[in-house]
């Protein structure tokens, strides 16, 4: 059913890319002064509502940063909270300007659905998590033949669950469940013997769990999870302003560039933080893009660069505590990567 | 004196004595109520014995153990889950109920514009509680104010955009403000078209007959599910591009719509136990279609079906709910949005907010269902057996 739907949508919004990709979307959200974001609705440290019903998390910084970048206030965002199916729709329909909404990048849906993914902001992986007190001496993913799994329906995570254990020659027993809720609920009252979910996931599960530290998180990775930020196929422009955008945020980390010190840094002297912050006379980091030549300025002013939007929502800062692991910077030891901003 | 030859007849009354001690007080209600044979004994004794063994617990956990204010999880949360209480503590996170409330009452409504939404609801409950109680006069300017000045004061205060109150758009509504403005709308639009389908069934007209089955079956036909999801993935897909409809209004007319087809069949149910005779006798009396239905027949049927149509209200009520699909927050959807708040994240936040989303519900249904039983003995003009 879920596949008619995603089909019927898809075919639906091909025959509609034509027209809606030629509009300028920069143009667009220059008018309504603001950029419409689709977020999830309800994800820990992606994007969930403070104290006050403000959008807090990694994807809903980084829409505050593409606003920035646009109109040099990080505040000029509309958020628009979109569930699994209607993310997609969302987009084509021009409802939103920019889905970020930890959707993994995968070539049916980089086709099918007349949408360009721009990038990976986040790089996860599909793991399992057991009761270690349930299931003493397993230690490995390989060992849970005949295990009951419980698995979030409608997503890549139940696909990548069939794969994984018929490529190892295993059986299985999926215990299927709509929400993220209820796996959670069916997993703690010990229905299924595994857990299986993207690791961002586990860690936001583990803050749930009564006794945390009777669950352990298996080694192996299954699946490779790239999460990034999607815009309509058919604007170029757009495109780059959302792409460039991730990128200036990790090129800012790695030049050491920060919230606190960017105003700083405008007067540094080294030549490649002059440029990356449009400091050169006669710089074109901006107008390339149809931006200001300070845009970088402004992201890294409105959010901070890509290592404090990521410590800050997910990582040592936060309740959730993930490691930077692959989304470490290329040069310790993670895939983030950016191309030369000149 | 004949009196006297009966004599043995008394000659006063005997004084009235108090019922025997095992027909009164509280052993007589016990003996009646609670163990008036075997199995209600056994009966009597399971229930206590579940009282005796839930109640504690829950009182312990809901109050004794509870915590009920804190700026994050750790208040919620033992030392193994990273927070602050000892081990194998459990209670309920009241803290978060505590810290998220505004959010619950307005969802995402902007901060310095949520006076706006106190005052729509002081005018509305300052008009309606009036409206209720029989004894309070002037009925006719009250309803006027209510039901046609009141939805233009409320919308221009709640939407805003003109006389220089700030537009807040519906997407930042959230909480009991939509589930509130949902079910009253519902409410309140859908009592009079349902009449009015109801009647339009009922007629002897083939065109007006067929087009209100046809919309009541169609409507009653499809899960309200169905009609808010086609409503937000697939229109969007054949309108214009940018166009976009409001997602409130969205699901404000598909709600509408079907509490409309429900309310029908509820209405329809009562002009069908109206018996012929109180039909015949309007039109002896020479009365018009509208007057018989005005003064005769609605009045009557309306007041058989109270409990029907009250039942139609609460569902309604509860249905808001489903707005969730679309991507709107409602109380529940707005209680359950705040679980993924990482800062708020631990083993009893779900419970806690769901026990408070549930106690608001209920406050609301049980409103209704009380208010419907005072109408309904208060209208009882003597057909009950």
């Amino acid at each position: 059913m879920k596949k008619l739907v995603t089909g019927i949508v898809g075919s639906a919004a091909l025959l509609m890319s034509a027209s809606v990709g030629s509009a300028a979307t920069l143009d667009d959200v220059k008018a309504k002064g603001e950029v419409a974001c689709g977020v999830h609705t309800g994800l820990a440290g992606f994007a969930a509502p403070d104290d006050q019903g403000n959008w807090k998390g990694f994807d809903a910084d980084f829409c505050r940063a593409v606003a920035a970048a646009v109109f040099g206030d990080a505040s000029k965002v509309k958020f628009v909270p979109t569930n699994a199916t209607e993310r997609f729709t969302a987009l084509q329909s021009g409802e939103i300007d920019l889905l970020a909404r930890n959707t993994t990048w995968t070539l049916s849906r980089d086709t099918s659905l007349g949408f360009n993914f721009t990038g990976v902001n986040y790089y996860d992986g599909q793991g399992f998590m057991i009761n270690a007190q349930k299931l003493p001496g397993i230690n490995s993913a390989l060992q849970l033949s005949g295990a009951a799994v419980c698995v979030q329906t409608g997503t890549t995570t139940e696909l990548n669950l069939a794969d994984y254990f018929r490529a190892n020659n295993m059986e299985y027993n999926p215990v299927v469940f709509q929400g993220f809720d209820e796996t959670n609920a069916a997993y703690e009252a010990g229905r299924c013997d595994a857990y299986t979910t993207d690791q961002s996931g586990l860690y936001a599960l583990r803050l749930t769990l009564a006794n945390p530290d009777e669950h352990v998180v298996l080694p192996e990775i299954i699946s490779k999870e790239p999460l990034g930020p999607a815009v309509r196929q058919g604007d170029d422009q757009w495109f780059d302003i959302v792409k460039w955008t991730l990128f200036a945020m990790i090129q800012a980390e790695e030049l050491g560039i920060t919230q606190a010190n960017v105003e700083e840094m405008k007067g540094s002297d080294n030549p490649e933080i002059k440029r990356v912050l449009g400091q050169e006379p006669e710089s074109k980091i901006g107008s390339m893009l149809g931006l200001e030549n300070d845009w970088i300025v402004k992201v890294v002013g409105g959010v901070g660069n890509y290592g404090e939007v990521f410590e800050r929502n997910i990582g040592q800062e936060s309740p959730l505590k993930i490691a930077r692991g692959l989304n470490q910077l290329w040069t310790k030891g993670g895939v983030q990567y950016a191309p030369p901003v000149r | 004196m004949q009196e006297h030859d009966l004599s043995f007849v008394r000659a006063e009354m005997v004084l009235a004595q108090a019922a025997p001690s095992r027909e009164r007080g509280l052993t007589a209600w016990l003996r009646k109520n609670m163990f008036a044979s075997v199995t209600d004994t056994i009966l009597t004794l399971l229930g206590l014995f579940l009282i005796a063994w839930f109640l504690p617990g829950f009182l312990r956990w809901a109050f004794v153990d509870a915590q009920w204010t804190g700026a994050d999880r750790t208040v919620c949360a033992t030392a193994s889950q990273g927070g602050v209480q000892p081990d194998g503590w459990s209670g309920a996170c009241w803290a978060f109920v505590n810290a998220k409330f505004a959010q619950f009452m307005y969802g995402r409504y902007t901060l310095s514009e949520r006076w706006r939404v106190d005052l729509t609801a002081i005018l509305f409950v300052l008009l309606l509680v009036p409206l209720l109680i029989p004894r309070f006069p002037r009925k006719g300017l009250n309803a006027i104010l209510l039901f046609l000045v009141f939805p233009f004061v409320a919308f221009f205060l709640l939407v805003g955009g003109y006389f220089g109150l700030r537009y807040v758009p519906t997407t930042e509504w959230g909480g009991l403000l939509v589930t509130m403005v949902l079910s009253i709308v519902g409410i309140a639009i859908s009592l009079p078209f349902g009449i009015v389908l109801a009647l339009g069934r009922r007629s002897q007209m083939p065109a007006i007959k067929l087009i209100c089955v046809i919309f009541i079956e169609v409507v009653r036909g499809v899960p309200l599910v169905t009609v808010l999801f086609l409503a937000s993935v697939m229109l969007p897909l054949f309108m214009p591009a940018g166009m976009t409809f409001d997602r409130f209004l969205r699901a404000l007319v598909g709600v509408v719509l079907f509490a409309s087809a429900y309310m029908a069949e509820v209405v329809r149910g009562g002009l069908q136990a109206m018996p012929k005779g109180q039909y015949e006798g309007a039109d002896s009396l020479g009365l018009s279609y509208w007057q018989k239905m005005n003064l005769i027949i609605l009045p009557q049927a309306l007041k058989l079906v109270i409990p029907g149509i009250v039942n139609t209200f609460i569902g309604l009520f509860k249905d808001t709910s489903l707005v969730y699909i679309i991507g709107m927050f409602d109380l529940l959807g707005i209680v359950r949005q705040n679980f993924t708040d990482a800062n708020w994240a631990s083993a009893q936040t779900p419970m806690s907010g769901l026990l408070f989303a549930g106690f608001v519900f209920w406050i609301f249904c049980f409103g209704m269902s009380r208010y419907s039983i005072y109408m309904e003995r208060r209208l009882d003009t003597g057909q009950r057996s």
